[in-house]
């Protein structure tokens, strides 16, 4: 391929672990490939370019952005909006930018919280003066500014048009790879789609299935359970029967439940609600009071449980505010 | 749901309330209550399903998200119904569905769950009636609001633009 038919590749992070630019790392060598086929234009972790000069380039110069993380401060929602300015293509990369992943659980709380745990309440946050970050802090040279931190975790749908969406915390890298492939030969679904498998983690599962009926949730440090029958079956709240399939059912591979990482499976908006429909159809009771005590003890913590990757997508978002908008001010 | 604006003309909260009713008694209940002229609140949108199994949780929290004050789902007995097990899903989903509403600081309150045969229509109407009023002790709901960011923003998001043009030496 010549240098002029070179398309233009870009990557960017915004509130994630790092863990999704660890993932495109994976694919190891192919990423000489990668290169080959794209001048990578952007990608803060690994290569010295400047936003300045994506803000130079003509609207939908870039062929393709990789976008990670969810949205959680002003300055993310800015480079969300740039890069999906400039990229003909524009891919939520991993669970974070997808569904809002574990800093969309930060949704259960607000901005004043999460400052007050992190730079106040922390046994190990040393802060005897109570420094936070302002959004503005003048000098003698003038302001200086901070991007605001916002109260909600949005996912990227939730803040600019998505073309397609690639699941998992992190994608896996042959999930990755094929992505690329499809990119390179033109051979993506239709817009809108997530690149991956429609079915669940379930199917890829090798455990022995059997009807599921069971009187008691377990959480995984109560029981170790056996090596081939199919975990939920043993009363162990495995998401993977309401988890889009991708990862080779890792987890329950090595006696381990599914926690539910690549979202909800195809056609499912509320992949938390998914999983109570399948949980709910599993437990064998019928008095209320008895159905009752069996949730409540054995999921003793539901949205960590039910949403622990979908919080921020989900059909509610967040929790609620007392505040509920625009008294928030004040914060 | 926007065919009006309940809550905010009248003196008296008068909150959304989305209601599924089973298609082999509670919709038939809620059809007897209209022929014997039983009256009810006016704040219930009827929404038929099949089976109260057929209400996917995902129903109940897509209409507290569209704005719905509470939620109602009614079926036949347990032991009644026309599926033969259905209702005892339901019976576990609404239970699901109440333990995780909780930490949303959704109050479990606002989801209702009743059984209402065939012949219940005054049953129907009567918890239809109780509900509406719970809600109106509870007061509104207005989920969206909880997803608005304060003013600061669209002033923010601004100040990003301007710094980077001005650092750019692009004329503004």
């Amino acid at each position: 391929m010549s240098e002029a038919a070179k398309g233009k590749l870009a990557l960017y992070w915004a509130a994630s672990c790092g863990g999704c630019e660890i993932a495109v790392l994976a694919i190891n060598e192919k990423i000489l490939d990668v290169a080959a086929a794209f001048d990578i234009v952007l990608w803060p972790v690994a290569i010295d370019a400047k936003v300045r000069d994506v803000e130079r380039m003509a609207d939908g110069e870039i062929d393709v952005c990789l976008f990670n993380g969810g949205i959680r401060t002003s300055e993310q929602e800015y480079m969300a909006q740039l890069m999906r300015r400039k990229s003909k293509v524009l891919v939520a990369f991993g669970s974070c930018a997808s569904e809002g992943c574990i800093p969309g659980l930060a949704n259960l709380s607000h901005r004043r919280q999460v400052f007050e745990t992190v730079y106040r309440d922390l046994p190990t946050t040393d802060n005897a003066e109570h420094v936070e970050p302002q959004h503005v802090t003048h000098v003698p040279e003038g302001e200086l500014h901070l991007p605001v931190f916002y109260d909600t975790l949005r996912t990227l749908n939730q803040t600019v048009p998505v073309d397609y969406y690639l699941p998992g915390c992190p994608p896996e890298a042959e999930r990755i790879w094929e992505a690329v492939t499809a990119i390179v030969q033109g051979t993506l679904p239709p817009p809108g789609s997530v690149i991956g498998a429609e079915t669940t983690v379930c199917h890829e599962c090798p455990r022995t299935r059997n009807e599921k009926k069971i009187k008691k949730f377990y959480r995984t440090w109560q029981i170790i359970p056996d090596e081939e029958t199919c975990l939920l079956e043993q009363g162990l709240v495995c998401c993977g029967i309401a988890t889009r399939a991708g990862c080779g059912a890792l987890c329950p591979q090595v006696n381990s439940p599914c926690i539910g990482c690549y979202g909800a499976n195809e056609g499912v908006h509320d992949g938390g609600a998914r999983l109570m429909t399948a949980l709910a159809s599993v437990i064998d009771a019928t008095d209320p009071e008895e159905i009752q005590g069996i949730v409540r003890e054995g999921i003793p913590d539901p949205v960590g449980s039910l949403y622990r990757f979908g919080l921020a997508g989900s059909e509610l978002r967040r929790s609620r505010r007392k505040t509920n908008g625009a008294a928030a001010k004040a914060v | 749901m926007t065919d009006t604006a309940p809550g905010t003309s009248g003196q008296c909260f008068q909150p959304r309330v989305v209601a599924f009713l089973c298609n082999w008694c509670s919709y038939t209940a809620s059809d007897m209550a209209g022929t014997a002229r039983i009256k009810y609140s006016p704040c219930v949108r009827i929404i038929r399903v099949m089976c109260s199994g057929r209400v996917d949780p995902s129903f109940v929290l897509k209409a507290f998200a569209l704005g719905a004050d509470g939620v109602l789902i009614a079926g036949c007995h347990p032991g009644d119904c026309h599926y033969i097990e259905q209702n005892y899903k339901t019976i576990r989903r609404h239970s699901m569905l109440q333990h995780f509403l909780e930490p949303m600081g959704i109050e479990d309150r606002r989801l209702c769950l009743v059984w209402a045969s065939a012949a219940e229509g005054q049953h129907l109407a009567e918890s239809i009636d109780l509900f509406v009023e719970e809600l109106r002790r509870l007061g509104p709901l207005n989920w969206s609001g909880n997803w608005e960011e304060n003013g600061a923003r669209l002033e923010a998001l601004q100040a990003i633009v301007d710094e980077h043009s001005e650092a750019m030496e692009i004329p503004r």
